[in-house]
């Protein structure tokens, strides 16, 4: 089948969604980076494989943290790279998408790092760029974020190698997440045998049993021994499209707290995408109690970006 | 001025012939089928052998953009993309810019497309002011000025108390409602279906449900009030079965279908394909399969082209941004005939579908090739094999869902009113 982020010799030409990538292309990507995770121990923090390369980071909606995540990795291959708010600047113009992007291929970038408020902006923008430059979705509406995806399943092999012998719980709106998407297609390409979804009906998209996962109304009954939870970030907008009633009943009934962790596995890690709301999706004592793992992901999110932005690399080199 | 039309398949739902024979055109009428009527001297001759001698099309839905979106096409562009699609009457949705809800507006469109002598315009008129929802429009007036129905286009009638009134008013003079269901709530930001390709792609979804929520309040309303209801460009299985069942009750309830709706369903989005953006969206393969049974017993009477034209720029964004819509004047024909011939249909059948029966819907002299009737001829090449493309369609909207399809079939010629106003 036609695989848009795959060139002719079935190398990653660009990394859109997880969903569609084949296991071996997966795996390499988690591999590479576990090589990328001791550069930032070292005294120099760098590796020059993105040595006069420029990566553009192209943000059609704010976001501080995985903006900064993308920078941080790009530097430590030793790119050159440029960062553009576009919510900010040109389309407050009037300018189109392809206007912007065809502004940034004619100063010759190598490489866009993107974020849109529309599902499938990724894929749009990668349809029409020159074939030497990769696109990396990085947040598309609801429909992917691909490096989060990846950098939680590294994560989860980090605390977890058994993928094969897991049992993980996504837990909130997966409705409106794209990281709860990536992450499903991630891990069921990886072969974990159980994910779970836990949220309310008003919080699940139509059908979502058929991307493999089981559906659970209950904390109790969702949580019961398993391995990985996946905690969601709640948007405060969710309010006003009565989804919900209310910040606290969420919490009453799907926020993880002590009492409910307990229920899984006593050596269940807890991860969560940030940036958390306290006190709405999670508890604090969860969050930064022993078994929460959410800053390590942090740390593994700048390694796995290193890893995809030297294999886009290496493959449009070759 | 004498036609003569030579030994080709006639092929005329509305008097039940699918034979070879001679077609007769005098002075923009036709005089006669086989027999030549007496003392007819042919002026032009036009041999059709192997090919198909078809009455023009009649289309229920077609946006020619005129008035106020002449960037997106013209009454000019789109007449003449009819013409090369064999449709040769067609009516128009009021959702142009200004909304056709005055006389003024309406006598104006008529005179224009009139002046072009390519295809019959028939307008729609507005239910409401402005598409709005809320006072109704002078329907008597926009009836004199010329239009043949009344519609919302793609807008809803929320407040059911405008709805009844609008139905009531309606009924008191004859008129036609011509109807598209949906839940404006239910469909809001909505731009696919809501389903497993939806959610996967993470797209804002449409359910099922809006449509048929909102056909089911229109059916009540029309049978309370006794308002003819046709319900336009329906894309479920569920509204099939509403309809179906309103049928069987005894009320006189007609319907359409898109072509576009007849052969793609939510699958062909594939990578967010905007030219795949449509409104209704495209639903799944069961609500295809329901749609295509539903013209197959007669649920459903017509198949419309709901050509959008739309320009380049407004398809080259994200999915979602998008404007929805395709263009489908020229593809009309040759598509309804490759459903006849996948669901083994007599093609007499699948062309009552786009001749006899919309004329009928509309109330309009269209559609058929009966002696005495206004001489809107289609010849039609069975052979010819292609595939489609955007960048060669007449319409200035290049924007179809069908690209790469492969095709048989072709209007070799076109003749409205006796004259021949289209060769290929």
């Amino acid at each position: 089948m036609y695989n848009p982020q795959l060139n002719a010799q079935g190398q990653l030409q660009h990394l859109l969604s997880i969903e569609g990538l084949p296991k071996r292309l997966l795996i390499d990507i988690l591999d590479t980076a576990e090589s990328f995770v001791g550069v930032a121990e070292r005294e120099v923090k760098k590796v020059p494989l993105l040595r006069g390369k420029t990566v553009c980071n192209i943000f059609f909606e704010n976001s501080t943290r995985t903006r900064t995540t993308f920078e941080i990795a790009a530097k430590r291959l030793s790119a050159d790279v440029l960062n553009l708010n576009v919510s900010t600047s040109s389309q407050s113009k009037g300018e189109t998408i392809l206007d912007t992007v065809n502004n940034l291929i004619a100063m010759h970038a190598d490489m866009f790092v993107v974020r849109h408020q529309q599902s499938g902006a990724a894929h749009f923008i990668a349809q029409h760029v020159p074939p030497h430059i990769s696109v990396i979705n990085a947040g598309d509406g609801r429909h992917a974020h691909p490096t989060q995806g990846l950098l939680d399943v590294f994560t989860i092999r980090k605390y977890k190698p058994e993928m094969h012998n897991l049992r993980v719980a996504i837990v909130g709106d997966v409705l409106h997440s794209r990281v709860a998407r990536s992450e499903i297609h991630a891990l069921t390409t990886l072969g974990v045998p159980e994910i779970r979804v836990i949220a309310p009906r008003t919080l699940l998209p139509t059908d979502v049993e058929k991307l493999g996962v089981q559906v659970y109304h209950d904390m109790a009954q969702g949580l019961k021994d398993v391995d990985v939870v996946m905690m969601l970030r709640l948007q405060n907008e969710r309010m006003a499209g009565a989804l919900l009633p209310s910040t606290q009943e969420f919490f009453q009934t799907f926020g993880l707290t002590p009492e409910r962790l307990a229920l899984a596995k006593p050596d269940a890690i807890v991860m969560h995408p940030g940036p958390m709301n306290r006190g709405v999706e999670i508890d604090s004592a969860v969050a930064d109690g022993k078994q929460s793992v959410i800053l390590p992901q942090v740390t593994y999110g700048i390694a796995v970006r290193m890893a995809v932005m030297a294999i886009l690399a290496g493959g449009n080199a070759a | 001025m004498n036609i003569l039309i030579q030994q080709g398949r006639i092929i005329d739902a509305s008097q039940q012939i699918d034979r070879v024979a001679d077609l007769y055109v005098t002075d923009g009428k036709i005089a006669a089928i086989g027999q030549a009527p007496a003392g007819f001297q042919a002026d032009q001759t036009i041999d059709a052998t192997g090919k198909w001698i078809l009455p023009g099309l009649v289309d229920l839905c077609a946006r020619l953009r005129e008035p106020g979106s002449e960037y997106k096409a013209t009454l000019s562009s789109e007449l003449h993309a009819a013409m090369a699609g064999g449709v040769t009457s067609l009516a128009c949705p009021p959702d142009t810019d200004p909304v056709l809800d005055e006389p003024g507006l309406v006598e104006m469109l008529k005179h224009r497309a009139k002046s072009q002598a390519l295809a019959h315009v028939y307008p729609l008129g507005a239910v409401t002011r402005q598409l709005q929802g809320q006072l109704l429009t002078e329907m008597f007036a926009l009836t004199e000025a010329g239009c043949v129905g009344f519609s919302q286009a793609d807008a809803a009638i929320v407040d059911t108390q405008v709805l009844w009134r609008a139905f009531e008013y309606a009924a008191s003079f004859g008129y036609t409602l011509f109807m598209r269901p949906e839940d404006p709530y239910l469909a809001k930001n909505g731009v696919a279906h809501d389903g497993e390709v939806a959610s996967r792609l993470g797209l804002k979804g449409i359910p099922a449900a809006a449509e048929s929520i909102a056909l089911q309040t229109m059916i009540r309303v029309a049978q309370a009030t006794g308002a003819k209801l046709h319900v336009a460009r329906i894309s479920t299985a569920e509204s099939v079965a509403l309809i179906r069942l309103a049928k069987q009750q005894g009320m006189a309830i007609t319907a359409d279908t898109t072509i576009q709706h007849l052969h793609l369903t939510e699958m062909d989005i594939g990578f967010f394909d905007s030219q795949v953006h449509l409104k209704p969206p495209l639903r799944t393969q069961r609500d295809r399969e329901a749609l295509r049974s539903g013209l197959l017993d007669g649920t459903l009477d017509a198949i419309c082209s709901d050509h959008t034209p739309v320009d380049d720029d407004a398809k080259l964004l994200p999915f979602a941004e998008s404007h929805a819509g395709a263009s489908a004047l020229e593809l009309l024909l040759p598509l309804t005939l490759k459903w006849a011939v996948q669901a083994k249909l007599p093609l007499i059948e699948a062309m009552r579908k786009i001749t006899h029966n919309p004329a009928n819907i509309l109330g309009v002299a269209a559609g058929s090739l009966q002696s005495g009737a206004v001489a809107d001829v289609v010849i039609y090449n069975p052979e010819v094999e292609w595939r489609v493309d955007g960048r060669v369609l007449k319409s200035q909207g290049k924007n179809t869902p069908f690209v790469n399809h492969a095709l048989t079939g072709k209007v070799v010629a076109t003749l409205t009113q006796g004259n021949l106003v289209y060769q290929l």
